[in-house]
């Protein structure tokens, strides 16, 4: 539909979506576009653009990841419940909506408040609630990520922006010394409720030093819960839980998916930080994953289902730590488990959910777990280059072949 | 005037004077150079004018002059309760620390045990002024602060002996000392690392005052934070004095400059050795004060404290003191002068403090030796009752690392880890 051109037309534009030039070309080609009845896959570069469309199963499962009418309000209508939104709109939503909640909820990072927030997280929030709630900071992470965790420990509830994951990789200290450990080291005296959030991940051709996965450096720190969100409707929930987690929490968001469209509930709702989601129940293999792999998963789930295989595609939302319950459920069924993860092979995040797949249901296997990662390449410039560093779909079809023999 | 005091030049008036109150005059800072009340943006446009450098010293100077001895020369400032309570928080500082020694080379605490012995001036001069919701933060040197805050002498004690009574649950051990009840913000091993924390905890105050509107008549919680020379080289130090003058918040920097990183001389370190001038650099009152007396320091502490209470802002002071013992109480300590180290030690702020109370007839020699024999039994005390505290039992291993123990995630079972029982009993893998 209209819409589904229009967020796969975004998300294979730049990502760079602080260009408001750009953004309002994506509009226009929404409403030139019509509403006909199919799905269009724009395909720039030669790129599948990763979006996906999948159908509801029960309660806990997404409605639709993209939205099937291009509607010009966002609100609900008589024939569909909820509303409308993309990815960062579902994040301020939930932002705004706790931030009503309890007036100890702050933002601080960099460029959150007049500019808005680098890919429009916190547009407007300055306004409506003043330069002192909404903080633009210095560039110094190391310094405001502390400045939160002493907020936090003082009575505040705090978010830390950083402009890209990567950035915090400056904030290590304060997140590992501090964020991790200061609930323990001071005897349970003091907590850190922080939420410490982000775009991360490898988005089109912004180099190597801005297409990092900070998300296996973090995950030895104890004290620390970890998410990736990866639709409008988990974005939402978990921006909203990780708020009233009174556990340090790092969200992390992808710089591709922020403007994936969907309809969600106009009624409140939190999900679970620590559970993983069901995204489409099968037989024959677990596919695990989790923020914008999940959809070169589901990319490669049309081309098996195809072929007549059926997948099991969970998305762990939860990076530490795993919902074991929820994956080990699936592992009983189908025995098999492909790991599809945009984390490096060495020491990422599937690598040690392998271990704990190991560890714990090694009887359950039938043969041995797989593991797709990015290559351990520092992110190269050139498209070309790029794309091969990533996990695309043809690799995940022909691991769930070679899985399934 | 002696070697190492500060000249204070007082700073022209740089915006409004205050509507209401007088200010007491000081050299220090200039009273109509106070801000009208407490602002309710932080992103004011940039004064106009900045405050010219606020103090000189010679402390520097090439020949270092072995003077004579600073003593207080002018009127007794403080009340006889005052000085008494001055006097008997540094004597607890200084015995609690010797009695440190004791037991650690008796075995009783491990690790590195960092030693405040000859700054007790600095630590009485600061945290005696401040109340009970007002924050400290801290370095690894961190158990007379502690103490000055409020901390019982026997729960810092048991923390050193690692008992489940210590204040932290033997949980941090010596160089993470929090206390909830008394604001201490911690006791932290990285230098430097304590500095954001203790300008979160100044934005906190300011926060509560302008978004919660939770205004108190006697001003803003203030927030002291005490690091050391060698950390005034690191980042964290700038970006906090920044972040801090910036939004004005509630905080007073108070370096104690004892000349040395364990080894590494501060003038070896540094490109510019004088550390209060780095204040002004970012807006923000650089003061030097003698940090082996500590009258001196509690008089630029007021000042510095009522600033941040009014909604003045921060303020960066510079400590002269020194540690008589090393670094830790694994450090050889071989590298200091002997001539540096008596000259230090002929200045010792409680000998210099009970020679002033003594001329000053505040008090007499046997009210401060009953004072020193309180102290020397609430230290026994403490350490009997450090020694016969248990020590933490295994269900500790697991409690505290997350606030909310969901965190441990949901189990194969499909029920919480922190639900197991195992986990009660410090056994469960996690």
């Amino acid at each position: 539909m209209a819409a589904a051109l229009q967020t796969a037309a975004l998300l294979s534009a730049s990502p760079n979506l602080i260009d408001p030039q750009r953004f309002r070309v994506g509009l226009l080609a929404r409403s030139l576009i019509g509403r006909r009845g199919s799905i269009f896959v724009v395909r720039s570069d030669g790129r599948t653009s990763g979006f996906f469309n999948a159908k509801s199963r029960s309660g806990n499962f997404i409605t639709n990841a993209v939205a099937t009418k291009a509607d010009a309000s966002t609100s609900s209508t008589a024939s569909k419940p909820g509303h409308e939104l993309l990815l960062f709109e579902a994040l301020r939503e939930g932002l705004e909506e706790e931030m009503d909640r309890d007036p100890h909820v702050c933002v601080m990072g960099e460029d959150v408040g007049h500019y808005g927030g680098s890919y429009k997280v916190t547009k407007g929030l300055a306004t409506k609630y003043g330069d002192l709630r909404v903080l633009d900071t210095p560039i110094a992470e190391n310094s405001f990520t502390g400045m939160g965790i002493g907020a936090a420990m003082t009575g505040l509830r705090p978010i830390v922006e950083g402009m890209n994951m990567g950035f915090l990789l400056l904030a290590y200290n304060q997140i590992s010394n501090n964020c991790g450990m200061l609930h323990y080291t001071s005897g349970g005296q003091f907590k850190i409720p922080i939420v410490i959030r982000g775009p991360g991940g490898v988005g089109r051709q912004l180099g190597a030093e801005h297409s990092q996965r900070l998300e296996s450096y973090f995950q030895s720190i104890p004290g620390l819960q970890m998410v990736a969100c990866s639709t409008p409707y988990n974005a939402k929930g978990l921006m909203k839980a990780a708020i009233r987690s009174e556990n340090p929490v790092v969200l992390f968001e992808h710089v591709l998916l922020y403007n994936l469209k969907e309809r969600i509930p106009d009624e409140e709702y939190v999900l679970c930080l620590e559970e993983a989601e069901m995204v489409r129940p099968g037989e024959h293999v677990t596919i695990l994953t989790y923020s914008r792999m999940r959809y070169h998963v589901m990319q490669a789930v049309k081309t098996l289902v195809n072929k007549g295989y059926d997948p099991e595609v969970i998305d762990i939302r939860s990076l530490k730590p795993f919902d074991l319950y929820t994956i080990g459920n699936s592992v009983k069924k189908t025995h098999r488990v492909l790991i599809v993860e945009e984390c490096m092979r060495t020491g990422g995040i599937g690598s040690s959910l392998r271990a704990a797949i190991i560890d714990n249901f090694w009887d359950y296997l039938d043969a041995p777990i797989m593991c797709l990662s990015s290559q351990d390449v520092p992110t190269p410039y050139a498209g070309t280059l790029e794309e091969w560093t990533v996990v695309q779909p043809a690799q995940i079809v022909a691991a769930v072949e070679q899985l399934c023999q | 005037m002696s070697a190492f005091s500060a000249v204070r030049i007082p700073f022209p008036a740089v915006v409004a004077a205050r509507s209401t109150g007088e200010k007491p005059s000081s050299p220090f800072l200039c009273s109509p150079a106070a801000a009208p009340g407490i602002h309710s943006s932080p992103l004011r446009s940039p004064r106009l004018g900045r405050p010219p450098l606020a103090v000189s010293s010679d402390v520097l100077s090439s020949q270092k002059p072995l003077g004579s001895n600073s003593s207080p020369s002018y009127q007794a400032v403080i009340s006889r309760d005052e000085a008494l309570e001055l006097y008997e928080d540094m004597v607890l500082g200084r015995v609690f620390e010797d009695m440190c020694a004791q037991m650690y080379y008796r075995g009783k605490m491990f690790g590195f045990v960092h030693l405040y012995n000859g700054q007790e001036a600095v630590s009485t001069g600061f945290i005696k002024l401040l109340e009970t919701r007002d924050s400290v933060v801290s370095t690894y040197r961190d158990h007379v602060h502690a103490i000055s805050k409020g901390v019982p002498a026997r729960a810092v004690m048991a923390e050193l002996f690692g008992k489940a009574t210590g204040c932290c649950r033997g949980q941090g051990g010596s160089m993470h000392m929090f206390s909830e009840p008394h604001n201490l913000l911690g006791g932290f091993a990285f230098i430097g690392e304590g500095i954001p924390v203790a300008t979160g905890a100044a934005f906190s105050s300011k926060y509560r005052h302008e978004v919660l509107k939770e205004a108190r008549p006697d001003g803003l919680d203030v927030t002291v934070a005490f690091f050391g020379d060698g950390t005034c080289n690191n980042g964290q130090f700038f970006e906090c004095l920044n972040m801090a003058e910036l939004w004005k918040l509630p905080i007073v920097f108070v370096v104690e400059n004892n000349l040395w990183a364990i080894g590494m001389s501060h003038l070896r370190a540094t490109s510019d050795p004088e550390i209060w001038k780095k204040g002004p650099a970012f807006g923000m009152p650089g003061v030097h004060v003698d940090g082996m007396d500590v009258l001196k320091v509690r008089e630029v502490a007021m000042e510095a404290i009522a600033r941040a209470r009014n909604g003045e802002g921060p303020t960066l002071v510079e400590c002269e003191t020194y540690r008589f013992r090393g670094h830790s109480l694994a450090d050889p300590d071989e590298l200091r002068k002997a001539d540096e180290k008596s000259h230090y030690a002929a200045r010792d702020p409680i000998v210099s403090l009970k020679k002033y109370i003594l001329e000053k007839n505040l008090a007499s020699e046997s009210e401060l030796k009953a004072i020193e024999k309180k102290i020397d039994d609430i230290i026994e005390e403490a350490v009997e009752f450090a020694d016969s505290s248990p020590h933490p039992p295994r269900s500790q291993l697991l409690e505290n690392v997350f606030a909310d123990p969901k965190g441990f995630g949901i189990g194969p079972d499909g029920k919480y880890r922190c639900e197991d029982p195992k986990f009660t009993e410090g056994t469960a893998q996690v």
